[in-house]
């Protein structure tokens, strides 16, 4: 299919079958693209983000792995060397940390350890955030420690069509990525145009103004964006101009489009799942305040987790922003 | 707690979980044959004298490095003194079409694989994280995390077989390293994914400070077997012995066999690093043990019975040992200073705006010193 090509079929995909339906793209685009993880093949994976494309491309290029996330991401960047372009699977957030040293001390630093001699393109796919009532372990927004690493690029998807092209985008790009997928908006459902990226279309490394207004800048990305769309809705009722920025891109950062919304708004709030606590958020109000001082009308708030492990199940919504807790920030820095 | 200490003949004043089982052996300590050997091999003078000739080059690279270090020229060394039977014998028991993951200590492997002394030492010397070119010496940048370069194997032999391209990849652990979930789990998926990976273990049965028998109360080579995997154990002070049991695994291996293990016995004869002291935690005796059981010796008597070593050879492998030393010297001290800005070149494929605009204030602020 022609990039961008107006014969492009679209579709009515939920988030999870416009990655499914990415994934397979990318597979068909280049031989090299291999997919890798635990319950991948037969089952689809938990979500059954690859379903059916152990059928379609065989066990050659869709294979289960044991048990052991080092050694996905391990045996992902000798794959990486041997001149595949593998796509990991971690099962759940919480699943990551055995694979930390093979993505921060290998994965990340492999380029520059071996003075850009080494290439390793290695997407690790991580279903994350809460809001599905899961068990501990599976709800957790684990992004500052990857963001922390120089090496990596990371991204969180928000919408079908960004997951569509956003996953093609990542598997594509010769520097590791680390892909989060938002487990909760897995089956929200939207317009999405079936193939290759645009051509014209945003970068990688590029935030999205997924809505305009002119009040205060909301800056969220993955599971928050919704929420921060839906906020935007109901303070429109009460006559306040929320723009929202999806970031996409959580590293690198994208701060031409964060600073000058909030030039432009004079207020911004950013919204994560994870704590507030040296988080993301932090590091996007500090840029946001070194370069934005002079016209912003009031310190740039966060709302977020709390420092505290993840609650349990039934104690998620009051740990979780919602709607409510994004309109109180937004009052509290339009009252200065 | 003090170890239980049982002399045994080959294994010196032991730490090593003895299986009843001793490792395979093709010269004895004077340099004749050992009659109970099981292992293959035809031995030409050809063999044995290159064999030795790496070895003498190694040792002698080895110890101008560490002079280097003490001199102040070299950041760390990390001597592999001792361990030139089990490096050079195993490296050269590949095919050059073959690949190799190196740990930290593969000196003498490096030197078989034709790194360059700027290009080995550039790391130790604080120039860079890793200097030569992997795909030229089909050799990868030394792994200092231990064991994570296992995986990296093991991936890299699971592309190989799906690509049936008949090369066999070889991988570096040690002792110490056998302990990292990383290693069990490549041994693991090695064996289910049947991939063409063979592990070389140096069992030098010290990891900086601690003893093989607080690392392991099964010999490494059975662990590795219960995995799954063809092993073999052999004295690594035997380099004849070295490159006939690595032979015969890694051409099983490439015969589509299971992947392999090779357990060589040996000794790290210097302190982990230059910065060790061990003298804190071995005694002198256990040092002069192996110090006679040092594998040059050995094969040099080897080559003295036979009659294959003639003064003029060995002058001239004296010669060349004392070039490659100047050699090493000079290039280290030739080697150029690293620049930041080729750390920010090398950090990303495709350079972020972020990351350009980090590079540029750098830039801006170094200049405004000129």
């Amino acid at each position: 299919m022609t990039p961008g090509s107006a014969a492009a079929p679209t579709r009515q995909l939920s988030l999870g079958k416009a990655l499914n339906a990415g994934l397979r793209q990318a597979m068909l685009d280049d031989p090299s693209v291999v997919l890798m993880g635990e319950d991948i093949g037969a089952l689809g994976g938990v979500f059954r983000v690859t379903e059916g494309l152990l059928d379609e491309f065989g066990e050659q290029r869709v294979f289960n792995s044991p048990l052991a996330e080092s050694a996905i991401v391990g045996t992902a960047i000798g794959l990486a060397l041997r001149g595949y372009r593998p796509v990991c699977e971690i099962q759940f957030d919480g699943f990551v940390y055995p694979a930390f040293d093979q993505i921060v001390s290998q994965l990340a630093k492999m380029r520059a350890r071996s003075g850009g001699r080494l290439t390793v393109p290695v997407t690790i796919r991580i279903p994350v955030g809460g809001g599905i009532g899961a068990v501990e372990h599976h709800s957790e927004s684990n992004e500052a420690y990857f963001c922390h690493t120089a090496g990596l690029r990371v991204v969180a998807c928000a919408s079908p069509a960004d997951a569509h092209t956003m996953i093609q985008e990542a598997v594509a790009c010769d520097d590791p990525v680390i892909f989060y997928e938002p487990k909760r908006r897995y089956w929200d459902t939207a317009d999405v145009v079936v193939g290759s990226p645009p051509a014209d279309g945003l970068a990688l490394d590029q935030a999205r103004i997924a809505r305009h207004g002119s009040d205060v800048t909301v800056i969220a990305w993955g599971p928050t964006v919704r929420t921060a769309l839906d906020a935007a809705t109901v303070a429109e009722q009460e006559g306040k101009s929320l723009e929202v920025i999806d970031l996409r891109s959580l590293s690198p950062l994208d701060l031409p489009t964060l600073t000058g919304s909030a030039a432009r708004t004079g207020r911004a709030v950013v919204v994560q799942e994870a704590p507030t606590f040296t988080s993301l958020g932090s590091e996007i109000a500090a840029s946001i305040t070194e370069q934005c001082f002079d016209v912003l009308e009031a310190p740039v708030a966060r709302v977020g987790g709390y420092n505290i492990p993840y609650p349990p199940a039934r104690a998620e919504e009051q740990y979780l922003p919602d709607i409510d807790r994004v309109l109180d920030a937004v009052d509290r820095v339009l009252a200065h | 707690m003090s170890a239980h200490v049982v002399h045994d003949v080959l294994h010196g004043p032991a730490q090593v979980p003895v299986a009843g089982q001793a490792p395979q052996q093709y010269l004895r300590m004077d340099g004749t044959l050992n009659p109970a050997c099981d292992l293959e091999l035809a031995v030409t003078p050809q063999l044995a004298r290159s064999l030795y000739r790496e070895m003498v080059l190694a040792r002698r690279l080895d110890q101008e490095a560490y002079h280097l270090q003490r001199q102040g020229e070299l950041g760390l060394w990390l001597s592999c003194r001792g361990q030139e039977a089990a490096q050079v014998g195993s490296a050269r028991a590949l095919r050059e079409s073959d690949w190799i993951f190196p740990a930290y200590r593969e000196h003498a492997v490096a030197l078989v694989r034709g790194v360059a002394p700027a290009e080995l030492l550039a790391q130790w010397r604080g120039c860079c994280h890793g200097g030569w070119d992997p795909a030229r010496h089909r050799m990868h940048i030394y792994s200092l995390v231990l064991g994570t370069q296992t995986l990296h194997a093991t991936g890299y032999a699971m592309g190989v077989r799906a690509d049936a391209a008949g090369e066999v990849v070889l991988t570096y652990v040690g002792d110490g390293a056998t302990s990292q979930g990383d290693v069990s789990e490549a041994l693991n998926w090695a064996a289910v994914t049947r991939s063409p990976v063979v592990f070389f273990c140096q069992n030098n049965q010290w990891a900086i400070s601690t003893r093989v028998g607080t690392q392991t109360a099964t010999p490494l080579h059975q662990r590795a077997a219960g995995f799954g995997l063809d092993t073999v154990y052999v004295d690594g002070n035997d380099v004849l012995a070295v490159h006939a049991a690595t032979t015969m695994i890694a051409e099983r291996v490439r015969a589509g066999g299971v992947p392999g293990f090779v357990e060589a016995l040996t000794y790290r004869m210097a302190g982990h690093s230059t910065s060790d002291d061990p003298t804190r935690y071995r005694s002198s005796e256990e040092t002069e043990y192996w110090e006679r059981r040092d594998p040059l010796t050995r094969l040099r008597r080897f080559l003295d019975n036979n009659g294959w070593s003639d003064p003029a050879w060995l002058s001239e492998l004296d010669g060349e040992a004392e070039q490659l030393a100047a050699d090493v010297r000079a290039a280290c001290l030739a080697l150029p200073e690293p620049r930041l800005e080729d750390v920010f070149a090398a950090t990303l494929v495709r350079e972020s705006a972020a990351l350009a605009t980090e590079r540029a204030a750098f830039t801006a602020y170094q200049d405004s010193f000129l």
